[in-house]
């Protein structure tokens, strides 16, 4: 019996563009989701349609359970009629001269056996669960942009399928839908235990859809782990700025005692969690959600953060419910914050602010010295084996 | 009224859509689709009728239907006999003629079909000719339409091929066309007039409601009607 995994190592060139890198594993068993995760034409879609068998890669090996998909070496390539996977394209593509019943009907008639009237019977059940029921004879044209989703994620599961493949399952959706739908999504993936890749370039959706991410920039695959871990800890500078750090800057660090490393940045020092040499060159990495902001002259009462960053506000962005602070506190810090806890504050740009930040939000990336350019250790780059990091941050994000 | 004129046009202009439709629909598969250099090169073949004087083709016709030409070379080790001056030669005449009226609506119908339609078709567990039947050809029912009405009508309407390779033989060759342009020729404008004007009038019909019928936005014109905009 062979392992049960999905395993993918293959390039995909193109005469005009960027040549597509992609190295990574997801466990089948587990039904496992992966997120491939970049900025837009970084490359995602195309792994995605060398998964689903519509396009093929010109170098390398993909493997599902023991069967080669596609083996470049040896002239293999399985048309995505067999592979059995679930393909939902970008805006869904339903049939538009076919019902909705008709439509979440189409993969299954030669799939399965059984009688017409049992099929129809799992197609409403099908509908059902995904709360479709009573729209089996409607057209997609006469569907809301959600319910058109929901359909087609319907016809891509009605197959049973051994992998699932989304791309950007939730684009092109009014904002309202697409959190309603978001959600939604995360609990079918998990009533229907089916593994999945699924693109996106959102943050949120890669948080709240994935266990994993596989982070994609430039067409390579840079970085695959746990996704709060990816998001947290970037192996390097381009990885962080798409994960979403927006405070990177240049530092040393001068001192390392128990695990906690003293860091100079811009005349500050600073406190993160890492075991790298003192004297070695880094970039400290900040998720602005991570910085709490407080008035000058607050006492920290209680406060377990371990850095105090007095600064002065440079320039308030609002973003609806939140706010985008930019401070300088010797050097630039983006802060996150609620509107509510900024107007608390009252401040507004020129004022003097502390910035506190957890010593485990303070993320190193090391960069510099030769030999060390691969990344922190226990990270993923795309030159390295695809290292699995334990699966236990899906479990604790699970309950 | 020549009614044996009539039958005549009417059984030659069916046969030829039949012919055309069997053979246009693969080819005009192959064009909306293959990436092939030589694709344009095809094309230009299928579309050379259409800016082609009916005369020039139909000597060319003539010449390689006759006992020195490779058809006709063809045709008689078959024990079919030469084909120009009959019935079966101006069906093959007129099956070159009206090519790509034909072709060409249907590879713009196929082309207009939404790719990641026919690719999810596809991962759905259906093979290519499946998928043309449950997905292309449905939603290309519009260029199908177009198709039929132009070839008959083109097939009806021709003329200078059919003189070339049919010549003017009652019950044979003596299409619609043809027996007005006899009728003027003995100034008989009386008889002319009783072919030409049902002509005129049906053509008219046909073509109007095909239009009519096409022009709605979901008349299945072979553009796919999105499944939801595009987001604000």
């Amino acid at each position: 019996m062979a392992k049960r995994v999905l395993s993918v190592d293959l390039e995909r060139r193109f005469a005009r563009g960027p040549t597509i890198a992609a190295r990574f594993e997801l466990d089948l068993g587990a039904s496992e989701v992966l997120a491939l995760f970049g900025p837009s034409g970084s490359g995602k879609t195309t792994i995605l349609r060398c998964l689903a068998g519509l396009e093929r890669p010109d170098r390398g090996t993909i493997i599902a359970a023991g069967r080669r998909w596609v083996d470049v070496a040896r002239d293999t390539f399985e048309p995505p009629q067999v592979r059995r996977v679930g393909y939902l394209p970008q805006g869904s593509a339903l049939f538009p001269h076919l019902s909705v019943a008709e439509n979440v009907a189409f993969g299954t008639e030669r799939a399965q056996g059984g009688g017409a009237h049992e099929r129809d019977q799992q197609v409403r059940a099908l509908l059902a669960l995904l709360g479709l029921a009573g729209l089996e004879r409607r057209r997609p044209a006469e569907l809301s942009g959600g319910q058109a989703r929901r359909v087609a994620l319907a016809r891509a599961l009605a197959r049973r399928p051994l992998l699932l493949l989304l791309d950007e399952p939730l684009s092109a959706l009014d904002a309202p839908t697409r959190e309603e739908l978001r959600l939604e999504l995360r609990a079918h993936l998990e009533r229907f235990m089916t593994p999945t890749v699924l693109v996106t370039h959102d943050r949120t959706e890669a948080l709240v859809l994935a266990d994993r991410v596989a982070v994609i920039v430039d067409g390579t695959v840079r970085q695959v782990g746990a996704t709060a871990d990816v998001f947290v800890r970037p192996v390097d500078a381009e990885v962080a700025r798409v994960v979403g750090v927006d405070t990177l800057a240049p530092g040393t660090v001068r001192a390392v005692h128990g695990g906690l490393a003293t860091v100079q940045v811009g005349g500050r020092e600073l406190v993160a969690v890492s075991d790298l040499a003192p004297g070695s060159p880094v970039l400290v990495s900040l998720r602005p959600e991570d910085v709490l902001l407080v008035p000058a002259g607050h006492q920290l009462d209680g406060l377990s953060a371990r850095n105090r960053l007095p600064g002065r506000v440079a320039a308030v962005e609002p973003l609806g419910a939140l706010v985008r602070v930019r401070l300088d506190v010797g050097f630039p810090l983006r802060a996150l914050v609620t509107r509510q806890a900024f107007e608390e504050l009252g401040a507004g740009p020129g004022q003097e602010l502390v910035a506190l930040v957890k010593a485990p939000a303070v993320h190193l990336i090391a960069v510099g010295p030769p030999g060390l350019a691969g990344g922190p250790v226990g990270s993923t780059g795309a030159a390295g084996p695809p290292a699995e990091r334990p699966v236990g941050a899906r479990s604790a994000r699970r309950n | 009224m020549d009614w044996q004129a009539i039958w005549l046009t009417a059984r030659l202009a069916f046969l030829v859509t039949v012919i055309l439709l069997a053979l246009g629909t693969p080819l005009a598969h192959w064009l909306a689709f293959s990436t092939r250099r030589w694709r344009g090169l095809v094309e230009a073949v299928v579309a050379l009728p259409l800016v082609l004087p009916p005369t020039v083709l139909g000597f060319y016709l003539l010449l390689a239907m006759g006992p020195a030409g490779p058809l006709g070379r063809l045709t008689e080790t078959l024990g079919i006999g030469l084909l120009p001056f009959t019935f079966q030669g101006l069906l093959v005449a007129s099956v070159i003629y009206s090519l790509p009226f034909a072709v060409q609506p249907l590879t713009v119908a196929f082309g207009a079909v939404d790719r990641s339609l026919i690719e999810t078709s596809w991962t759905l567990g259906r093979s290519p000719l499946q998928t043309f039947l449950r997905v292309t050809a449905p939603l290309s029912a519009g260029g199908f339409l177009t198709a039929t009405v132009l070839t008959f009508a083109h097939t009806v309407g021709e003329f200078g091929v059919v003189l070339m390779v049919g010549g003017n033989i009652p019950g044979v060759s003596r299409t619609i066309s043809i027996a007005i342009y006899d009728r003027v020729q003995a100034l008989d404008y009386d008889s002319a007039a009783a072919l030409a004007l049902p002509l005129l009038v049906v053509s008219f019909v046909v073509l109007a409601v095909t239009y009519t019928v096409r022009g709605r936005p979901t008349g299945g014109s072979g553009r796919p009607v999105r499944p939801w905009p595009s987001a604000s």
